[in-house]
């Protein structure tokens, strides 16, 4: 990768390759009343024009087995109606990418425009035109997850009521390698082989065998190196599939590697959402009960497989967090409009329920004159009460909700933060420090995942690990990692059960020729699953090595030990075999064993856990310059506890990629449109990510709780750092902003808002 | 009708002539042309910085350079760095100092460090100017303090070294 040898999607070539354009509408909502690809089919070096009607009309109908739901079925290329800007109609095949891209605005539509959806207020509304025809208010999923006849009584009660409405804008998740595929027609193995930078090859393999009506063997899904994901890649996009069927019906390899106003228009997005949510308190600071209706925008479309429900039913379900709440009611609604489709986003609905969960312990702190650190400790699941089944019915596993938020605060005055603080308002600057508590529920298998009733559950994972004949070892899984380091933590579990170096370990992941039908890598679940599979299979095979080494040196399996590559016997310091002669024993010489003992050392395990919450702890502080309302992340610390650490190395960087993200969501980033559903940040000029300047220092603080439902100890972290980081910023920039009177319950935070709320407080310069 | 010109490039001191659609970026010369695809491209807009080559000694976004317009030129891309299998210091430290994930934006990166570590002199950047030097390119993944972190330890071993 450093060498410039990566090989992404769009590095591929094939001979005779073929490049794909789309045509792609340039209305929010309309009626397609013809398409003429004459003139396009004429253009120099096109080899074809395809519409969804030369297609046939596929379509991607993602699956929830709930009467509340509605399913939306998602053309490959849309025939009838169009429902974003950027939604495609046509796809253009050219010998030249160039040339593709020419031809495609050669392709004429007829288009009957029609009323645009693009607030989920406007959805909701009695005259609102509806995207789905069975679908009253553009709800596609209503469920009312959670119900208490006790919360009339204990509100009427309560010491004190806080209601309040809290947004999340909506975010691309903008891996720096857009979407890309290329498909290819294989006649030697009859194959559609697609090479696909994703997070999860087998449901890529899955989503085009449905659309296409082809049986699963018939296609290879390969992820190559993959340029980041962050979820636009854990859903399957239509364009790869209409790729793969030009490639099918052409007979010749075709590639499409997505632009950035592609991306930041006709991907996914994702992470807006709404909560109206009343929580009722005691004179203590105690929460009473809690209600939350959450609205969460989904596009025009449920993405494949997950469904619109991704991020209400996580929301609903996981709202109450770190804390004891003993009375819950939660409505969750995915709304259709007319944007892009919305596919989870690193974090899913937490960076969101954290946010809820935090503002409303401050608000009660406030209101009761409580320190808002002492009030989020007087509800937080405390040491001695793991483990926790909630009111939301979930289980906690152990974890150090307590611990962290202690060390937490312990290191930003060790840090001498509040110092800090007080200079930087000496200066004239606003400044203040936030916190969040939060836990993550990682790594859930199929035992979680079924509560959710999706037509296609996700969860386990299975690992195949083969030694041979020189000792060496290679590892299969189904997960996809793309950049978390997995070639290195894979290989350190295994290595570390079959008593040989790290370096002797190879892992295969991301073709579905090679790996079990597998789930991929997204929801911090690649380590605990797809690891604790891997660690399972290298346990049988290390059982095989013992038996083998056993026989040889005449000894009792139970007395073989594995370690440092070679085969010894416990407490006889001169019995011992190198490992790899094991492997070569049996590899050739597997007439000296006995029968159960001979003909290869491979072994296949699954693994799919209920799931396990890690936890953490940050703290931020903000600086904003009166003048300018600009705010700067001036400090940020992370006490975070994923159980056992397989690779500090690994763990610190996903945290501080994570953190990046989480606290750009809450001061940068936001896709926009205009009233008419017309999208205004279609450049990286337009939708803001963070560069280094925007970013400081993280300070990472490791607790270790194992966890009980990991193979290895070790829990899912891979989105902790988004999860916690919007939180933590808008805690600290209403901290630094508590003194004006003004306060956001909303994210992001721009200048711009600042400015306005300053001013109308009275406060501004 | 279109508009060919013949160029001829230096790519890490290999000579090249080709001829090439006077719309053809530099990025597409350099990686669908040439299969230096080490040449990342992530936006194609001249933000992100995936693209960054050295071009005749500076550092350039391939992506808003016409191949045409480097028509005689000296390029060095992320391919060119190292000596064989042997790791520059840079990309040594880049992978001691955990600065890559996912690994896309890297080669911009190298490409960026590299040709402001060789104008700079021997003064090593603070700390702060490592940072403003690394917020001209776009990573999604690491949260970029490792690639300050490779920075100001490749600038303090030239240094060293001199």
């Amino acid at each position: 990768m450093l060498l410039g040898r990566g090989r992404f999607t769009g590095d591929l070539v094939r001979p005779g390759l073929l490049h794909a354009a789309f045509v792609r509408s340039p209305h929010a909502h309309a009626r397609v009343d013809a398409i003429d690809i004459g003139t396009a089919l004429k253009a120099d070096g096109v080899a074809a024009v395809v519409t969804a009607a030369s297609l046939g009309h596929p379509y991607l109908l993602a699956m929830l087995e709930r009467e509340e739901f509605r399913p939306t079925r998602m053309p490959i290329l849309a025939g009838e109606t169009v429902r974003f800007v950027g939604e495609p109609v046509a796809m253009v095949i050219a010998d030249d990418a160039y040339r593709a891209e020419d031809a495609a605005e050669l392709v004429e539509v007829d288009w009957a425009p029609l009323p645009a959806v693009t607030s989920v207020e406007q959805a909701e509304s009695a005259t609102a035109p509806r995207l789905h025809a069975d679908a009253d208010g553009n709800r596609l999923v209503d469920l009312l997850m959670f119900d208490d006849d006790r919360l009339a009584a204990i509100f009427a009660a309560a010491a004190l009521t806080v209601g309040a409405t809290f947004a999340s804008a909506r975010v691309a998740a903008l891996p720096l390698e857009g979407r890309a595929c290329l498909a290819e027609w294989d006649d030697r193995d009859d194959q559609l082989v697609v090479h696909v930078s994703t997070q999860v090859p087998h449901q890529v393999r899955s989503g085009i065998a449905q659309a296409l009506g082809l049986p699963e063997r018939q296609i290879r899904v390969i992820a190559p190196d993959v340029g980041g994901g962050f979820g636009l890649k854990c859903v399957v996009g239509r364009e790869e599939v209409a790729v793969a069927a030009a490639a099918l019906r052409l007979r010749r390899p075709v590639r499409w590697a997505e632009d950035r106003q592609e991306n930041l228009t006709a991907a996914f997005h994702g992470h807006e959402q709404r909560y109206r949510v009343r929580a009722a308190f005691d004179d203590d600071g105690r929460i009473l009960a809690l209600d939350a209706v959450i609205d969460c925008d989904t596009g025009a479309y449920s993405v494949f497989p997950f469904t619109c429900a991704v991020e209400p039913l996580m929301a609903a379900t996981e709202l109450p967090g770190v804390y004891k709440v003993p009375a819950y009611r939660a409505r969750g609604r995915a709304v259709a409009t007319n944007k892009a489709p919305a596919a989870p986003y690193r974090g899913v609905s937490r960076p969101q329920t954290v946010l809820v969960m935090e503002r409303l312990m401050e608000k009660a702190a406030a209101a009761l004159d409580l320190d808002p650190l002492h009030i989020r400790r007087r509800n937080l699941i405390g040491p001695g009460e793991f483990p926790y089944t909630g009111i939301n019915k979930i289980t906690y596993d152990e974890g150090s909700y307590r611990e962290a938020l202690d060390l937490a605060e312990a290191q930003v005055h060790q840090k001498k933060w509040p110092a800090e603080r007080d200079q930087l308002r000496d200066k004239g600057q606003l400044a203040g420090i936030g916190y969040s508590c939060f836990s993550e529920r990682t790594a859930y298998g199929t035992p979680t995942m079924s509560q959710r009733r999706m037509g296609m559950t996700p969860g386990y994972d299975t690992a195949l690990v083969r030694m041979d004949p020189t000792g060496e070892v290679i590892v299969t899984t189904g997960t996809c990692g793309h950049g978390q380091g997995h070639e290195t933590t894979f290989a350190q579990i295994v290595a570390d059960r079959l008593g040989v170096h790290p370096d002797q370990v190879r892992l295969r992941q991301g073709d579905t020729d090679l790996a079990s039908y597998g789930w991929g890598t997204w929801g911090s679940r690649s380590v605990v699953i797809g690891g604790g599979a891997a660690g399972r299979a290298a346990d049988l095979l290390a059982a095989q090595l013992r038996n083998v080494a056993a026989q040889l040196l005449e000894a009792s399996p139970a007395d073989v030990e594995l370690a440092e590559g070679t085969a010894r016997i416990r407490g006889d310091a001169t019995a011992a075999i190198p490992i790899a002669e094991l492997a070569r024993v049996v590899h050739f010489q597997a007439h000296r064993l006995a029968e159960e003992l001979r003909y290869g050392l491979e072994a296949r395990a699954t693994f799919d856990p209920p799931g396990t919450f890690s936890n953490a702890c940050h703290a931020a502080m903000v600086a904003i310059d009166p003048g300018t309302c600009a705010i700067r992340l001036h400090r940020y610390l992370v006490v975070e506890d994923c159980g056992v650490v397989i690779n500090p190395l690994v763990v610190d960087g996903q945290v501080r990629g994570g953190v990046t993200q989480g606290a750009a969501a809450a001061l940068l980033e936001r896709v926009c449109f205009d009233p008419d559903g017309q999208p205004v940040t279609t450049t990286l000029m337009d939708y803001l990510a963070p560069t280094a300047a925007e970013m400081c220092d993280i300070d990472i603080v490791h607790l270790q709780t194992p966890s009980r439902f990991s193979e290895t100890g070790a829990k899912g972290m891979g989105e902790g750092g988004t999860i916690g980081a919007p939180a933590a910023v808008l805690s600290a920039i209403n901290d630094a902003l508590s003194e004006a009177g003004v306060s956001f319950d909303h994210i992001p935070v721009l200048p711009q808002d600042l400015s306005a709320a300053l001013s109308q407080a009275g406060a501004a310069p | 009708m279109k508009d060919l010109h013949q160029i001829s490039l230096r790519v890490n001191g290999r000579h090249h002539e080709l001829v090439v659609e006077a719309r053809r970026t530099l990025a597409d010369v350099l990686r669908h042309d040439l299969g230096y695809t080490g040449t990342h491209l992530g936006c194609e807009h001249g933000i992100c910085g995936a693209c960054t080559v050295i071009l005749d000694g500076q550092p350039a976004r391939a992506c808003l350079v016409f191949g045409v317009q480097a028509d005689g030129a000296s390029v060095l891309t992320v391919e060119g760095l190292a000596d064989g299998d042997q790791l520059s210091d840079l990309q040594q430290a880049f992978s001691d100092h955990h600065a890559l994930q996912c690994g896309f934006c890297t080669p911009g990166f190298l490409m960026l460090i590299e040709a402001y570590l060789a104008e700079a002199g021997p003064e090593a950047p603070t700390a702060e100017q490592a940072r403003e030097l690394v917020a001209s390119n776009l990573c999604r993944c690491t949260g970029y303090q490792g690639i300050v972190e490779a920075v100001l330890a490749t600038a303090r071993a030239r240094r060293a070294a001199r």
